[in-house]
């Protein structure tokens, strides 16, 4: 479904990805595992557009998206949640919702892709009328995650959804990720949380300083070193 | 570089022996012109120690208003020579400096909105002026009262070559306050402070501090250069000394000159007084307005296509390297 | 002592100048909160669509809701001409440069209107009454400025709120990133707001013209108290604007009367100094 192929990007003089290559096929739930300023992040920014590669390509359900900005990613079927969940604070929940379908396709099909989030985040749906920025983290994230899929995607991207909650809450969002995937869509999920992350998804990837170091199946990875060891453990 | 140095020695040289080379009967004309360069030039390099960290004020006719008036005032009206005059100015505008810089710094209030802030206060001292019209002339004006004949007391010459070797000197004093700061820790300080404040902050750069000193350093050299354009044209105006007009004008000129660059200011003042002379005389009183219509077009054109400045542009090209100036500073 | 009605004519004529002030603060508001960029000239796109009217209703006799008409609509186009040839252009420009633009700008319209039209002071001449109420006398002109000024207002508060593109606009004032992620390209984004921008412009133009005469430094006259305003307000902040705008009206008139003209203004622009010093990121602070 999404073939990364010898992607190299930065910023200005800095480069944050070389030369990477990576598949996600459709229906899987994938992870990108790395330590802090691996370069995830990025990763998931080229992917949806937010930056553009300096070389490589990427491809999406066979289309080319090399270069793209993120606004017509979005519309070919990529939704990405991104980094601190950038939810429109001042914006009800509701509104948010709205915003997330903002494509013509997604405007077309609201009423469902709503109800379709309500039926996965309930406490969205009690708070619909609140000011986005007064939510808890944990709500604000499910907001975040209710809000992409709002736009009809394929693909969902997920940067470092746990970032900042606390570990009950960090069950639950895997959790509710787990039924998100469930619904049908395709997950990448990017991770500090190793352990967790292994237990959500079927294959995985290591990133370090920009490079990849490794790949394979979850089960595979979880008996590695560098999991034992765990950058962030629960 | 030393054809480069030579080349320098020779044009001050030139600067120099200016007043005593013949030159008919366009000398006054030429010094007029060589006197209001060296000047705006002058207020432009100051204006620059402030824009080059990021600081752009929109209000520097404030400073300048706020010099020319008080000494204008306290002579007509107290016959307080100008140099003590000069004095009470520099202490006012560094006042009104810190008013300014003290909030602004500590609440992070930068980029557009301090550019906004910095207007709306040259503004606020421009329609002061015309508001008390009682005692300030107003829009009409302020003629310097005479002093009858040449005095240094009250700063005022018959001979334009004593305001061209003063004009001079204060150019060159101007360059010379620029090199200091380029060379003393504030630069660096002011750098770091503009590319990441917060992180200057953790390393101990006392921001609030580098950046009101930095603001009372412009302030009080503006006021001086206004000070001086007013003994030498011996009338204020509110709208010549104070205002958005004047303010724009010297950012414009700067930045048409290339704002990281010793000389950067004086080539736009330069180029921008000659675009203006030469505007006037095309156009003239036949068509009213439209050498102003000019500059205004001229210099949103230049700002697309240009943005980098002709000296910066023109430097780099001779030196075959990528932008010579530092990375533009993070600005809201 | 002043006269008691005195004071409260003056109060009542803050508070309609104040209306339409807020009008040109929010649409100055409106584009920085999106775009981040200020347009230094756009009390002088005013002037502009201010002479329009005038040619229209006075040159040429054309009713002055037409007029009005015309001109909200020369705003919107105006506001999408300055954002397609000279914001969109210089978006990743260093401020400074985004700054001379819009500097720039303002030298060439009151220059060339200058040139087109000279600096003759031009007024409509609507015969509209003088109303007395319980001893005030108030100008017809104004209070049908004020209640324009007001519905306008609420006509942009229900927009942002409650259509798709208004609320659309008030995202990417929040997150213009985010709302790129959501299928918004910013283009349109800036460039719908630049139209409602310039259209506001166009209604404060139209309302302006019925009260006060136009001339190529009309900006000289109410940039300034605009710029005090949004700044008083808190740049990008519309609530704060609004409340801002009549604070400074209220000043200037109340002022007016109980000095004179001038000491109105002195003392607006001193408050307004003191309260940079006390609180520069407005009175309702809220851009990060």
């Amino acid at each position: 479904m999404l073939e990364l192929r010898n992607v190299t990007a930065g910023y200005g003089a800095f480069t944050a990805l070389w030369d990477v290559s990576l598949d996600v096929a459709a229906g899987e739930a994938v992870a990108v595992v790395g330590p802090n300023g691996a370069g995830k992040t990025t990763l998931l920014r080229v992917i949806s557009g937010m930056i553009a590669p300096r070389a490589g390509t990427l491809t999406f359900e066979g289309a080319s998206l090399t270069g793209r900005p993120a606004y017509e990613v979005v519309a070919h079927g990529i939704a990405h949640v991104p980094e601190g969940r950038r939810i429109f604070p001042m914006l009800t929940v509701a509104d948010n919702l709205k915003m997330g379908a903002y494509l013509k396709v997604a405007r077309r099909a609201y009423a469902e892709s709503l109800e379709r989030v309500f039926a996965l985040f309930p406490v969205l749906s009690e708070r619909r009328r609140q000011r986005a920025g007064s939510l808890s983290g944990g709500e604000q994230q499910m907001l975040a995650v209710g809000r992409a899929l709002m736009s009809r995607p394929r693909l969902v991207l997920l940067d470092e959804p746990s970032m900042g909650l606390a570990p009950v809450m960090v069950l639950r969002l895997f959790d509710l990720i787990r039924r998100v995937r469930e619904e049908g869509y395709t997950i990448l999920i990017v991770e500090q949380n190793v352990r967790q992350v292994l237990k959500l998804v079927d294959r995985a990837y290591l990133l370090e300083a920009g490079h990849l170091k490794m790949e394979g199946r979850a089960e595979a990875l979880a008996e590695q070193d560098f999991v034992r060891k765990a950058y962030v453990g629960l | 570089m030393s054809a480069g140095r030579v080349g320098v020695g020779v044009l001050l040289a030139a600067l120099v022996a200016a007043p005593f080379v013949p030159m008919g009967g366009m000398r006054q004309y030429i010094f007029h012109v060589l006197i209001q360069i060296f000047v705006w030039s002058f207020i432009g390099g100051a204006w620059a120690l402030m824009g080059r960290f990021g600081l752009v004020s929109l209000g520097h006719g404030a400073f300048l208003g706020l010099g020319a008036y008080t000494t204008t005032l306290l002579w007509n009206f107290f016959g307080l020579t100008p140099w003590l005059g000069a004095l009470v100015a520099v202490v006012l505008t560094a006042a009104l400096a810190v008013i300014v810089a003290y909030p602004c710094s500590r609440f992070q209030v930068i980029g557009h909105y301090f550019g906004l802030v910095t207007l709306a206060v040259g503004e606020v001292v421009r329609l002061l002026i015309i508001a008390e019209r009682d005692w300030t002339g107003g829009s009409l004006g302020l003629t310097v009262r005479p002093a009858g004949a040449d005095s240094l007391v009250a700063v005022q010459f018959a001979d334009k070559r004593v305001f061209y070797y003063a004009a001079l000197v204060l150019w060159a004093l101007g360059l010379w306050v620029w090199h200091r700061v380029d060379r003393s820790m504030a630069r660096s300080a002011m750098e770091a402070i503009g590319e990441d404040e917060t992180a200057a902050a953790s390393v101990g750069i006392h921001v609030t501090r580098f950046k009101i000193a930095i603001t009372v350093l412009s302030a009080v050299l503006t006021a001086v250069g206004g000070i001086a354009y007013a003994q030498y044209i011996a009338y204020v105006n509110p709208d010549t000394l104070a205002g958005i007009g004047v303010s724009l004008r010297i950012v414009f000129a700067v930045v048409l000159g290339g704002m990281y660059a010793l000389l950067g200011p004086t080539v736009g003042t330069a180029l921008t007084i000659a675009l203006a002379e030469v505007l006037r005389v095309v156009f003239g009183i036949t068509y009213v307005g439209m050498a102003e219509t000019i500059y205004g077009l001229l210099l949103i054109v230049f700002i697309i296509f240009l943005p980098s400045g002709i000296y910066g542009s023109v430097r780099d090209l001779l030196r075959r390297r990528p932008r010579s100036q530092p990375a533009a500073p993070v600005t809201a | 002592m002043i006269d008691p009605i005195f004071l409260a004519e003056a109060a009542v004529n803050g508070l309609l100048l104040g209306g339409v002030l807020a009008l040109l603060a929010l649409g100055l508001n409106l584009i920085f909160g999106v775009i981040d960029i200020v347009w230094i000239a756009y009390v002088d796109l005013v002037m502009i669509c201010m002479y329009a009217v005038y040619f229209l209703v006075q040159v040429y006799g054309w009713p002055i809701w037409i007029g009005g008409l015309v001109s909200v609509g020369l705003g919107a186009l105006l506001g999408i001409a300055v954002h397609v040839l000279i914001i969109s252009p210089i978006l990743g420009s260093a401020p400074v440069n985004q700054l001379l633009a819009t500097g720039g700008l303002l030298f060439f319209l009151q220059s060339f209107a200058t040139f087109l039209w000279t600096t003759d002071h031009r007024s409509v001449r609507l015969t509209l009454p003088t109303l007395e109420y319980g001893g005030m006398f108030l100008s017809f002109a104004r209070l049908v400025a004020f209640a324009v000024a007001l519905l306008v207002m609420l006509g942009l508060f229900l927009f942002l709120r409650h259509t798709y593109i208004g609320t659309a606009i008030r995202a990417v004032s929040q997150d213009r990133e985010a709302m790129a992620l959501m299928g918004a390209n910013p283009r349109t984004v800036y460039v719908v707001t630049s139209a409602v921008g310039g259209a506001l412009a166009g209604v404060a133009a139209a309302l302006l013209i019925i009260q006060y005469s136009v001339h190529p430094f009309f900006g000289a006259a109410f940039g300034p108290l605009t710029f005090m305003i949004c700044v008083l307000g808190g740049l990008g902040n519309m609530i704060g604007a609004f409340v801002a705008a009549f604070i400074m009206s209220e000043i200037i008139s109340i002022g007016g009367v109980v000095w004179s003209t001038e000491m109105g203004y002195v003392i607006a622009f001193v408050i307004f100094i003191i309260m940079i010093f006390v609180r520069p990121g407005g009175l309702f602070a809220r851009r990060a």
